[in-house]
């Protein structure tokens, strides 16, 4: 351990260390050299792949293949006029974004990027290992939809106001599946802990999504659905839609506050992306140890970073291909058969643990 | 609380009826809204997201087109003509050419009817390319717009060749053609019309089984026929509701009579039909153009005609052609001068968009999106 996290142990006393110092640092660390840089280039990427898909070329101009587009983008909406309408509510105006990026990142401090550590004085992979870890990121994500509703309401605009109510309807119905998805690797880990639900595959040997096949497969693709739901992406990206609502509920917003807003959608993609890699597609281990055991040279976190954005690739892969749903379908579709299939899930998966 | 539409709507305002009441908002959809295709202004009345009643505003765009075609001479008008239908300009200039030569007796040589058939039919499939384009970036889909205007660049690229315009193309005058056909061009129009085909079934594999898209269209703005007769509403609307009529076949003009084509027409009326009414006439536009390249004649492009055109005292006459987008007529009126009289545009979004709220009410705003897009509306031609 460096020096100078030495005094600060000595100074603060061991508990309050561990408890809260060590972990404010490495979440600290894990936003501002992972998780924001990987977003401003998810940006890029995104722009790359809709253009390559699009029979374009996508951002060129500033640096070598566009690389310092994002560089770019963050300055023009750092020094962008932020304005603030004269008739939004100011201090929810003001909250609404940050509701938005914070719970998103906060999720980052328990999704485990690798193994934990393996001897005494060696780092995890991760920042903490909550036993209700499941249970953290649910809560969390839910509350990111307060922030879409009083962004969208505190602008005072027809449209923010609709987008807003959209993002309300729709994120509330699809939080449904997603935790009934949830449910199926919670059964079969027996544990919340999300490093615990990895060991347990490793334990068990498979990854949860072929666990029982079709059982896990579907539980997967239920969080997949509802997670890209829930990151207000193509198809469902209707608290936003551009064509119908202007841009929703962030017409309002403008400069850092909209980028807030964009930064949060980001995240939330990248927070759902390593959920469903944790719980079902086996976190940071290898594909096929007993087959190919070369591949476990690779380090843990590469192959979780891979998984992530493969994730994420189909993400953009999406946007490049489907319509927009309508608002009484996208009810529809939710209500009417994912939280069935949901529940049906639920109960066969439930039902083979116990028969086999 | 001051509202930003409360001025538009007049004094009672709104503040209490966005944050108090639950029952109807009254919405501005435009004049400046991305999926508005222009400065349409629609007024609605909704309930959450369902529309109870629907009111569009125009004239956000009027520049009095058709009092400027009365202090021009007949040749100097075909200008404005382009900028009507901006999207579509030589079938605007080809109802107005053929009004005017209508009224003044003018016989247009072959050669010349063929030309105007082919850069009419290259109209339409951009035309009908562009509104592709909008409508499926309308309903969420944003590729099939960046694939649209490849091809639509390939149309531009051979009105460039022709007449140094790609959308204001002032390519007709009163009696034929400006010029003939640079060389080499029929040999770059049939590389795009044979290559045209296979690019429409990509963006229909992209869309017409897609089952978002389906239900997105299917159903949706359903325009039943005896409304559309009643709405005198033309054009590829009025064939997706099951009526077969077009005046190309109907009342052929330049060389349709000559040509093979069939009329594609729906059945339901809804957007769905619609969409593929309009891309099987992109395919059908192809083949009439592939025909008229093999049929193109020898011969003169411009008609013998007298310097200075003068109608008739008393004269009158109305031409209307198939454009993309619904008949588009010209009715002009001579008093012996060598400007018109009085010239009257039938134009075909003007008279379709009348129809666009009888198909919105009830539905939800996410339809009315899909609903302005299928009407394929161009603004400055509804307000002129």
């Amino acid at each position: 351990m460096p020096g100078f996290l030495e005094s600060i142990r000595g100074a603060v006393g061991d508990t309050l260390f561990y408890g809260a110092v060590s972990p404010a640092i490495k979440i600290l660390i894990l936003l501002f050299l992972g998780v924001l840089p990987v977003i401003t280039y998810l940006v890029l990427v995104e722009r790359k792949v809709l253009g390559f898909m699009q029979a374009r070329v996508g951002p060129n101009r500033v640096g070598p293949w566009g690389l310092l587009q994002p560089i770019a983008d963050v300055m023009k909406l750092l020094v962008k006029e932020d304005t603030l309408p004269k008739q939004a509510v100011k201090w929810a105006f003001i909250l609404a974004p940050c509701l938005v990026v914070g719970p998103a990142f906060i999720i980052f401090s328990v999704i485990p990027l690798g193994p934990p550590a393996g001897g005494e004085g060696r780092l995890s992979w991760f920042v903490t290992d909550v036993n209700t870890g499941m249970l953290f990121v649910v809560a969390m994500a839910t509350i990111g939809v307060y922030g879409l509703i009083i962004g969208g309401w505190a602008s005072n605009n027809k449209f923010s106001l609709m987008g807003g109510l959209r993002s309300a309807a729709q994120m509330i119905s699809y939080e449904v599946p997603q935790g009934l998805s949830l449910v199926l690797p919670l059964m079969f880990a027996g544990t919340m802990s999300l490093v615990g639900i990895v060991e347990a595959q490793q334990a068990q040997g498979v990854w949860f999504a072929f666990k029982y096949p079709p059982i896990g497969l579907l539980a997967f693709f239920i969080y997949m659905v509802a997670g890209v739901a829930e990151s207000n992406r193509n198809p469902f990206d209707l608290p936003e839609a551009e064509s119908e609502l202007v841009a929703g509920f962030h017409t309002e917003y403008s400069g850092m506050r909209f980028a807030l807003f964009f930064l949060g959608e980001y995240a939330n993609m990248i927070v759902i992306s390593a959920v469903a890699t944790t719980l079902f597609l086996g976190g940071w281990l290898p594909p096929f140890p007993t087959l190919l055991p070369f591949l476990n040279a690779v380090p843990g976190v590469i192959w979780f970073v891979i998984k992530v954005f493969a994730f994420l690739f189909v993400y953009i892969w999406f946007r490049g291909t489907f319509p927009r749903y309508r608002f009484d379908q996208l009810m529809d579709l939710g209500w009417k058969w994912m939280i069935p299939l949901a529940l049906a899930i639920i109960f066969a998966g439930g039902l083979v643990k116990l028969l086999v | 609380m001051s509202q930003p539409f409360a001025q538009a709507f007049g004094d009672e305002g709104l503040s209490d009826t966005l944050l108090n009441r639950s029952e109807e908002m009254e919405l501005n959809f435009g004049p400046q809204h991305p999926s508005t295709h222009g400065v349409l202004r629609l007024k609605l009345k909704v309930d959450g997201e369902r529309i109870l009643d629907c009111y569009p505003i125009i004239g956000y765009l009027h520049r009095g087109t058709e009092k400027l075609f009365e202090l021009h001479p007949f040749f100097q008008n075909v200008p404005h003509t382009d900028r009507m239908d901006y999207v579509a300009a030589a079938t605007n200039n080809l109802a107005y050419v053929g009004a005017v030569e209508k009224l003044v007796g003018l016989v247009v040589p072959p050669r010349a009817r063929y030309i105007r058939t082919i850069l009419c039919e290259l109209q339409r499939i951009s035309s009908h390319l562009l509104w592709l384009a909008t409508h499926a970036i309308d309903i969420g889909a944003m590729t099939p717009f960046f694939y649209c205007f490849r091809e639509r660049e390939l149309i531009l690229d051979l009105f460039e060749e022709y007449c140094g315009a790609r959308l204001t193309l002032n390519c007709m005058r009163p009696g034929g053609l400006p010029h003939d056909l640079p060389v080499g061009w029929t040999e770059k129009c049939r590389e795009f019309v044979a290559d045209f085909p296979s690019k429409v079934d990509e963006y229909e594999g992209l869309l017409t089984e897609n089952r978002i898209w389906k239900k997105r269209t299917v159903g949706v703005g359903v325009l039943d026929a005896e409304t559309a007769i009643d709405y005198a509403v033309s054009g590829p609307l009025l064939r997706g509701s099951g009526i077969k009529w077009d005046l190309r076949k109907e009342m052929p003009y330049e060389a349709y009579g000559e040509v093979e084509f069939d009329v594609p027409v729906g059945k339901n009326g809804d957007t769905y039909d619609r969409y593929l009414v309009r891309m099987e006439e992109m395919r059908q536009a192809n083949r009439i153009i592939i025909q008229c390249l093999d049929k193109l004649p020898e011969g003169p492009v411009m008609a013998k005609r007298p310097r200075v055109l003068k109608a008739g005292k008393d004269a009158e006459v109305y031409h209307g052609i198939e454009g993309p987008k619904g008949e588009i007529g010209f009715y002009i009126v001579g008093d012996g001068t060598p400007n018109p009289y009085r010239c009257h545009v039938r134009a075909p979004s003007f008279i379709n968009l009348q129809v666009v709220p009888e198909l919105a009410k009830g539905q939800l705003i996410a339809d009315l999106v899909a609903i302005i897009g299928t009407t394929d509306i161009v603004l400055g031609e509804v307000d002129r």
